[in-house]
């Protein structure tokens, strides 16, 4: 297959398909014919709520798991027939601890660095250098078990980054952090992100709506092993879910003109009435308000109250599915065990 | 094509070897890895002596007192030239059978996924692991026979130094099926613990290891000549007693031989299927 040298696919994949077969009579199917093509440079935020095939996918495009079905290339190299090469080329951090309990912070990053073919010098500058930068300098002879969470979680990040990848890979990164630690470890992948001379590319799963929404170039969303959607985090939000507005009326009795009003306006849907409130999504909620309220002005309608809420990436899954972000964390599971055939 | 590829990436750094060479460079980088821990904290090699020495210290003087008259022609004159090979191997066999836990154990937490996904080949993470249990192994052994000679231990350096040998080249081929059976277990970690003591016990007390299976039933006897581990047994004890001739040698070569290339070759097998 001709390859492009500029701009060229980092990942790409093709029906990419994982079943899990868990007995005779019931196969998982983790992950069903997804395809995806992730330029370099792009930071890609893959979201989905447990059980939904965020994890399966990172493990196969990280040569951890083969595929059932369907083909991946990353780096350039097809992750089953050339898994080794893909391996030497790819960073990667899984939802556990990279580093071994006994071992020492420097220690494991010095292993590292030979592991991925540094010579001895190299090697113990680069894991000076990752220790500067991720905050770790002061911890670099502290066995890793006496680390606390954060700690351990950039310790994994710089094993990860050693190789200084073109291409890294975080299932998870801030899973069981509170939210003091979480920003902080942010803060240093961006800046590592910047202060690659390539800009590195980026795939990250989540299920912290925040982080894809403000981390991410693109969010994919996954559910049931499927990409149910792949776009920039402002159009999914502008697409699929609009703001929503609440106007607060001082007339109960007119509040249904008004939920009218809301309908009539652009991308104007779920129009729904609380008491004297009228809630509805709309396309562009800071420019529609100011017509709306017009309009109201003008139907003689006495406005009170007025807020849009901009949608997150909650709401958009809740467009999409139908259930709740939150919901599906705890349904995932078994649904996903409940479908397999 | 591919050679172009390789050659575009910035970040590939790991060097072009072929099989053989890159399999040695990856199981030094994988033993050394596993090794530094044990440098940094030495101490850690005296915990795993503390059960061979208890069983020196008061299993040792019982068994001449239980074997009674029959002991001259049981264990021959010194009881701590029969006992001492002994324990040196029971000391191999704790301390490469409970290797697999370690390994559980980084399933666990990730760091075994860490390794897996590094451009080390399969093969070298274990073999790489299998060769570092002879450096705490050796240092065990050393201690202990340096321990029993103001006893009245007589040392026989050469055959002691071939001992020693022996008892490594065993220890691989069990610490390489202890990682198998953890790799095999994974995903019902108790069964681990359950499988390692099943195992160990009937081996350990079927190879006249601790009582000379001499005043026992003949059925024992015979089952004794299908383990193994009697074998080493029997060969530990005529090396450290500068027998390096004797057929028992040359079986309990044979045996360790034979444990190593089947351990190797499971646990090979296994590792290469761990990722999933």
């Amino acid at each position: 297959m001709p390859r492009k040298h500029e701009g060229a696919n980092v990942i790409r994949t093709r029906g990419l398909t994982k079943d899990f077969v868990v007995s005779k009579s019931n196969t998982v199917h983790a992950v069903r014919g997804i395809s995806l093509d992730i330029d370099a440079g792009e930071l890609v935020a893959v979201l989905g709520p447990n059980g939904a095939g965020k994890t399966t996918t990172i493990r196969m495009l990280t040569t951890l798991l083969e595929p059932t079905s369907g083909s991946a290339t990353v780096a350039g190299h097809d992750v089953v027939a050339e898994s080794a090469t893909v391996r030497s080329l790819i960073g990667y951090v899984g939802q556990g601890n990279g580093a071994g309990h006994m071992q020492r912070a420097r220690d494991e990053l010095y292993s590292q660095g030979l592991i991925y073919g540094l010579d001895r010098r190299s090697a113990r500058r680069r894991a000076a250098e990752l220790m500067e930068s991720l905050d770790l300098s002061a911890l670099a002879n502290r066995k890793v078990s006496s680390l606390s969470g954060g700690q351990r979680r950039r310790l994994d990040v710089a094993m990860g980054l050693v190789h200084s990848p073109s291409l890294l890979f975080l299932d998870e990164p801030t899973t069981g952090l509170d939210p003091h630690n979480r920003a902080n470890l942010w803060d240093h992948i961006r800046q590592m992100r910047e202060s690659a001379a390539t800009p590195m590319t980026i795939m990250l799963t989540t299920h912290y709506l925040d982080e894809a929404d403000s981390m991410a170039g693109r969010v994919v969303v996954v559910d049931h092993g499927e990409v149910i959607a792949d776009d920039t985090a402002e159009a999914l939000k502008a697409d699929l879910a609009g703001d929503r507005v609440e106007i607060g009326l001082d007339d109960i009795a007119r509040v249904g003109e008004l939920a009218a009003l809301i309908e009539r306006m652009p991308g104007g849907r779920d129009v729904a009435v609380d008491g004297g409130t009228a809630i509805g999504r709309v396309a562009d909620g800071p420019r529609t308000l100011p017509e709306l309220l017009r309009a109201a002005d003008r139907a003689g309608l006495t406005v009170v109250s007025a807020q849009v809420h901009r949608p997150t990436l909650d709401d958009v899954f809740l467009s999409l599915t139908g259930r709740s972000l939150r919901e599906s964390e705890n349904t995932g599971q078994t649904q996903d065990s409940s479908e397999a055939a | 094509m591919t050679t172009e590829m390789v050659t575009q990436s910035p970040s590939a750094t790991v060097p072009a070897v072929g099989g053989v060479r890159k399999l040695i460079r990856d199981t030094h980088l994988v033993m050394t890895r596993e090794l530094r821990p044990v440098l940094r904290d030495p101490f850690s090699v005296i915990f795993g002596m503390i059960q061979p020495l208890i069983f020196l210290g008061l299993f040792g003087p019982l068994l001449v007192g239980s074997l009674g008259g029959q002991a001259q022609s049981t264990v021959g004159d010194s009881v701590w030239q029969w006992f001492v090979p002994s324990i040196l191997v029971m000391t191999a066999l704790f301390g490469t059978t409970t290797v697999g836990a370690n390994l559980l154990f980084e399933f666990q937490t990730g760091a075994h996924e860490r390794m897996l996904v590094t451009p080390l080949s399969r093969s070298s993470l274990l073999i790489g692991r299998a060769l570092k249990e002879m450096a705490p192994l050796a240092a065990q052994a050393v201690i202990i026979v340096a321990v029993m000679m103001p006893f009245g231990f007589d040392l026989y350096p050469l055959g002691a130094l071939v001992g020693f040998l022996l008892l490594a080249v065993f220890g691989v081929g069990i610490g390489s099926l202890s990682y198998a059976l953890a790799i095999a277990v994974r995903k019902q970690e108790w069964m681990f613990w359950a499988v390692q003591q099943t195992v160990i016990f009937p081996l350990m007390i079927l190879s006249g290891m601790l009582l000379p299976l001499e005043t026992g039933p003949g059925w024992m006897q015979v089952a004794s000549r299908f383990n193994p581990l009697t074998y080493l047994v029997d060969a530990e004890r005529a090396l450290f007693s500068g027998d390096l001739g004797s057929s028992a040698a040359a079986s309990g070569w044979l045996a360790a031989l034979v444990t190593v290339a089947v351990g190797l070759t499971v646990g090979i097998r296994s590792m290469r299927r761990s990722a999933g």
